[in-house]
């Protein structure tokens, strides 16, 4: 089945919430009185399981988080129900919007990854989304390449959907360690002129890396978008620029809350004043200009970063 | 009517959840937690902000502070490790966009104060005062004291009264609550001390300090190295707290905080001796917690018979001889 993005039809969220309750047990979170702003937080229900490679692709029944959402936002899900010992939410990318239901990739990284993997047909997860800034659109006519690693295909399954609809043509590099590791790879020819897939260990498409086929394909980009591990980001970002193009990065970084109240998710950052600052990858992100993204400082503290002498002062 | 520790309890119809922040009356007891709110717009679109007894913000110091390194957070059983660094862009910043804002909605303001010195804190209260919607300060003690060789503020009870007697004098109206640390050997003695320095009452607990080391790279998980542990593991330490310094100290009020994530939690806090309680961790599990927790909290005090939240403070002491 293919996922679309683009539906605009206001959902009713007190409508919604009725239909919820009339077939779920688990208590849902008040009923607001007049519409909030986004995000939402939902009770969301598994309405399909696939086994995808080495990972798991949901779709999940999730009434108001897809009225207006954007390639490269994401949602959050608790893990493991109201005793959980787990406390912090996990994020995933949106991978696809269909009216009530979205889909996301799921891979297996610990307990809570796990815990989400397990879920079958018809449980229930607290879901909150849409989350963080989409990836912004191209300029005008231009023609964009799409540079994924491993799960980080997700977002692009509906950009690829939102750019072709638009006009813009699409190339894409999809690349993992191993075959098992790369996603949606079937969804991709008929979005794309061009389609390239690599694994480092030759178990499907050229042997090698993502960064070995973007040289190959930036004289034909006006754009560039990129998601995956940081290190791939990085180089990418550093291709596209030696190229003079702009490459958008969507960064994965550990967060505790998704929505912008911990700082657990800063990464160095040049604002458009020339000042360096901490930023938080779930609400200034998770996509950023990735000349922007100071790489070579993600876990350090710059001493030009804003606010950096107050640190010095106390530490 | 209190009902008494022998009588079978009857359930009330609704319980009265007045309670007050110093002098100050407000409609719920179940607050939010320094750091773990930011300054209450990003909670907005999950919980109605006017309706929790305050917002606590994000403890503010004079200076813009970028943090620190990340790693900053690692994930421990039933809770987290973290050390931010007090990020945040300074008291300007708090006074000009973050206190209107929550005035403009009708939200009160705890504000969370934070400093290297003495003169600090005293300057935090003095740009503070009168600001609108603030219904109270919350002195973060938890700092390390820059003249003092960087030993904690809230492990001195000297310096500790130093900074609640120079917050007390910048702002003689306001009602101030100390927030202490967990992590010293009396913990009632520290309490003291801030009351005697002139605090209106405690907030307790802070994070335990704490460490995890990361297996896969063999070096400690946060850039920080230590950090401070919260969520429900800290739970009984922080009940613990609450309940020795309601004490030694009955009519000073306690905000109580330290892994409560549901009605039953924030409960225990009450009959520990708490007049109100601060959610904090549970907040990034669900954005929704404290408006959860004060309803469940409503029920509990309800289906035990108490008319009054106020009746349920420090309840269960009454089982347990005070020292004569």
């Amino acid at each position: 089945m293919s996922r679309t993005w683009g539906i605009t039809q206001a959902i009713d969220l007190a409508q919604a919430h009725e239909r919820m309750t009339a077939t779920m047990s688990i208590p849902l979170p008040p009923v607001p009185k007049e519409k909030r702003p986004r995000p939402v937080q939902v009770r969301a229900k598994v309405v399909g399981v696939r086994v995808v490679g080495a990972y798991r692709e949901f779709t999940l029944h999730a009434p108001g988080v897809g009225v207006d959402a954007q390639p490269g936002q994401f949602i959050t899900l608790g893990v493991g129900g109201n005793s959980s010992a787990l406390l912090l939410r996990r994020a995933f990318a949106l991978s696809g919007v269909d009216g009530d239901t979205i889909n996301v990739v799921v891979a297996t990284h610990g307990p809570g990854t796990r815990w989400i993997c397990d879920r079958q047909l018809g449980d229930v997860l607290d879901l909150i989304g849409p989350l963080g800034r989409p990836f912004p659109a191209p300029p005008p006519g231009g023609a964009a390449l799409l540079v994924a690693g491993g799960y980080g295909a997700a977002p692009f399954v509906g950009l690829a959907q939102r750019l072709c609809a638009a006009g813009h043509a699409v190339a894409a590099v999809l690349g993992a360690a191993t075959g098992d590791r790369l996603y949606a790879v079937p969804e991709f020819p008929a979005l794309t002129r061009v389609l390239a897939v690599t694994t480092e260990d030759g178990s499907a498409g050229r042997t090698g890396r993502v960064t070995d086929v973007v040289p190959e394909l930036l004289p034909g980009a006006s754009v560039v978008y990129a998601c995956g591990p940081m290190p791939m980001l990085r180089a990418v970002a550093a291709q596209s620029a030696a190229y003079g193009l702009i490459c958008h990065v969507s960064v994965e970084e550990a967060m505790a809350c998704g929505i912008g109240v911990c700082m657990t998710c800063v990464l160095p950052v040049i604002g458009d004043d020339g000042t360096s600052r901490f930023l938080r990858s779930c609400v200034d992100g998770p996509v950023f200009e990735g000349a922007k993204v100071r790489f070579d400082d993600i876990g350090r503290l710059p001493d030009d970063l804003y606010g950096a002498a107050a640190m010095r002062a106390t530490r | 009517m209190t009902p008494s520790a022998d009588a079978r309890p009857k359930a009330v119809m609704g319980t009265d959840m007045r309670t007050h922040l110093g002098a100050t009356q407000i409609p719920n007891p179940v607050l939010t937690a320094s750091g773990c709110a930011a300054a209450g717009r990003e909670l907005d679109p999950f919980l109605d902000l006017t309706a929790l007894g305050a917002v606590v913000t994000k403890s503010v110091q004079l200076r813009a502070r970028s943090g620190r390194a990340t790693p900053r957070m690692s994930e421990t059983p039933s809770g987290m490790l973290n050390s931010i660094g007090l990020q945040g862009p300074g008291i300007d910043e708090l006074l000009r966009t973050d206190l209107p804002w929550l005035a403009e909605r009708g939200a009160r303001a705890m504000v969370s104060i934070a400093g290297g010195a003495v003169e600090e804190y005293a300057e935090l209260a003095t740009r503070l005062r009168g600001a609108r919607g603030m219904v109270a300060l919350e002195v973060n003690i938890s700092c390390p004291n820059v003249e003092s060789r960087g030993e904690v503020f809230a492990c001195d009870p000297a310096a500790a009264w130093a900074v609640l007697a120079a917050v007390r004098a910048a702002d003689p109206g306001v009602p101030v609550y100390a927030k202490l640390s967990p992590d010293v050997t009396d913990i009632a003695s520290v309490a003291r001390a801030c009351v005697d320095g002139g605090a209106d009452g405690i907030s307790a607990i802070n994070t335990l300090l704490g460490l995890v080391i990361d297996t896969d790279t063999l070096r400690p998980a946060l850039a920080a190295v230590t950090g401070g542990l919260s969520g429900p593991a800290i739970r009984p330490v922080a009940l613990r707290c609450v309940w020795q310094i309601h004490r030694a100290m009955r009519e000073i009020p306690i905000l109580g905080m330290g892994g409560i994530t549901s009605g039953a939690d924030a409960l225990q806090f009450i009959l520990a001796g708490a007049s109100a309680v601060s959610v904090g961790t549970a907040v990034f599990g669900d954005p929704n917690a404290p408006e959860r927790i004060s309803h469940e909290l409503a029920n509990a005090l309800a289906s035990k018979g108490f008319a009054r939240l106020s009746d349920a403070v420090g309840f269960a002491h009454q089982s347990v001889d005070f020292p004569a």
